[in-house]
């Protein structure tokens, strides 16, 4: 278990103090696959950077498995370093060695015979699905391959935790989304617990369970990924979870409010909402948007629609699609980004 | 007397000089040269590696004041002519050698005046290293001296190699120019016969084995330099 707690941190730079973290809070379980979200500059590296005391918190502690790192000396520090794993968004492999070499380049940090360490990273290339890249270097590889090496020089120390930090940001989606299965894959497979700092939504919809949005160095909402997609809180939240709704306000016509809908797992049925509403309420809406997926048969997304401006038709919709399961809906009013 | 230089009899007198007197001047030139890169080196590498890892933000912060001593004590040696370094360093040399004349005293001031230059040389290939590289390694528990030998060093290899023909060339170039002192080698030929016997066509040719010798030791300092680097494989 790590916990996080009133973690602040501030930098001094030449405009003044920086904070880059204020009163951060946090409890991540063991097995958990925890993303950490917000904008650019919201201060997740830094955060992430402060699990592993790369980066030293002006005030507050982390405490993993019972350990308070910040009061570690620099030896105990590194042990416990060596059970907590990072990947990078530029993969920071060592360029002049091979990718086999790069994996057992943690086992020669603490010390494991070189032909132990040499089997274990041939079964860590068979694991992330490139064995015969064993005497090639970085420089030969594409970006995924890049981080695929990363997460097996990660996970050679048998570490607890993996922390990833922005690790898929410089990846095509095709590729974003093998890494991230891989990621699942050991989570399921060895129970390590992963920490995923991002700035994209589609990251935390697709891997994470339990997820913090961080805000101007605040949490500003944590919980279950399906509890914050469905209801979002916070404006942050609101901003990553709908943010094509941004120009809303500039294109409201004035005979039609907005609705949205969230589906969260919802069955999808023959008879679709928006029409079994129409023709059970008699409330026709204009669907203005809609970004939703299948997975399996359950619904998953978000819809805009619009519908005519009087009271009593808005709340009649919203009670409709409210009474429907897994979906949630609310008006869009400007002011509610 | 230039007209002379090129007279047959000159030319004689060239190859005669070139037969009997080059080859232990060459053997001389190579053997200084080498010797005082070697010390250089000794010396210069770990200081460069100080230099780097010794910052406020480096992987093993010194105190400031220590960083600060090193950094005037190499800019001092550096900035001093090197024929009056030599002048400067004959107490050390004479403790050392036993004498301050000869091709092996001329070894003591260039390695006096080379590794400070060497560390400076070091100091730049190290910083040429990403610092995320570093920080990954730091993420992985490990130690300073760890960092220093498993990855600042090997991840420079190709630079340092680089570094190091530039560092042996210079160091050829001094080498010629403690002849004026005592030294011996191709440089003591050039001043001896260019200089003070008004011989040109001997000093030419010692002049041309110099330039050779440079030329060979960068072409082959860049192409072992460029094959040494991975991130070049494709």
């Amino acid at each position: 278990m790590i916990e996080i707690r009133n973690l602040s941190k501030s930098f001094s730079t030449a405009d003044g103090v920086v904070d880059a973290l204020r009163d951060v809070s946090l409890t991540i379980r063991d097995g958990d696959i925890y993303g950490i979200i917000g904008m650019s500059g919201a201060g997740k590296s830094t955060l992430v950077r402060c699990i592993n005391m790369l980066e030293r918190p002006t005030d507050g502690s982390v405490v993993i498995n019972n350990q308070d790192v910040g009061k570690l000396s620099p030896s105990e520090l590194r042990k416990v370093r060596r059970s907590v794993s990072m990947i990078f968004q530029g993969f920071n492999l060592l360029m002049q060695r091979t990718c086999l070499k790069n994996i057992c380049f943690p086992m020669e940090l603490a010390g494991v015979k070189k032909a132990d360490a040499v089997k274990r990273a041939k079964e860590l290339l068979e694991i992330v699905g490139l064995p015969n890249k064993a005497n090639a270097y970085p420089a030969q590889l594409s970006g995924g391959q890049k981080q695929r090496i990363a997460i097996a020089r990660a996970l050679a120390s048998n570490p607890k935790v993996l922390l990833c930090d922005e690790a898929t940001s410089a990846l095509d989606p095709q590729t974003t989304h093998s890494i991230l299965e891989l990621i699942r894959e050991i989570n399921e497979k060895t129970g390590i617990t992963v920490v995923i700092i991002t700035h994209q939504m589609s990251v935390v919809e697709e891997i994470c369970n339990r997820v913090a949005i961080l805000d101007d160095g605040r949490v500003a909402e944590e919980g279950e990924v399906s509890a914050i997609f469905s209801h979002p809180k916070s404006s942050a939240a609101r901003k990553l979870v709908f943010p094509d709704s941004e120009p809303v306000g500039q294109a409201v016509s004035p005979d039609e409010r907005r609705i949205r809908v969230v589906f969260n797992g919802a069955v999808a049925t023959n008879a679709p909402l928006i029409t079994r509403m129409a023709i059970d309420t008699q409330i026709v809406a204009n669907i203005l948007s809609a970004s939703t997926k299948c997975i399996g048969n359950k619904m998953y997304g978000n819809m805009l629609l619009g519908v005519s401006p009087d009271d009593a038709t808005v709340q009649a919709a919203v009670d409709y699609l409210r009474g429907a399961e897994d979906v949630w809906a609310e008006e869009v009013t400007q002011d509610a980004e | 007397m230039l007209n002379n230089a090129f007279s047959p009899e000159a030319i004689r007198e060239a190859i005669d000089i070139f037969v009997t007197e080059f080859p232990l001047a060459i053997w001389e030139t190579l053997y200084v040269t080498i010797l005082a890169t070697f010390f250089a080196i000794v010396l210069g590498l770990p200081l460069g590696v100080l230099l780097v890892v010794g910052e406020k933000d480096g992987v093993l912060p010194l105190p400031a004041w220590l960083m600060q001593a090193l950094n005037v004590l190499i800019n001092l040696l550096r900035s001093v002519p090197f024929l009056i370094m030599m002048i400067l360093v004959f107490p050390l040399t004479r403790a050392i050698v036993g004498t301050v004349v000869g091709t092996v005293a001329s070894i003591v001031p260039l390695v006096i005046a080379a590794f400070p230059f060497v560390a400076r040389l070091v100091e730049g290939s190290l910083r040429e290293i990403d610092p995320n590289i570093i920080e990954a390694a730091q993420s992985m528990g490990a130690s300073p001296l760890q960092i220093v030998v498993k990855v600042m060093l090997p991840e420079s290899v190709p630079s340092l190699i680089s570094n190091a023909a530039i560092a042996l060339t210079t160091i050829l170039g001094y080498s010629a120019m403690s002849g004026v002192l005592g030294g011996g080698g191709l440089g003591k030929i050039a001043i001896n016969y260019g200089y003070h016997r008004y011989k040109y066509l001997v000093m030419l040719l010692a002049v041309v084995l110099l330039v050779l010798m440079v030329q060979v030791f960068q072409t082959i300092g860049t192409k072992w330099s460029l094959r040494s680097d991975k991130r070049l494989r494709k």
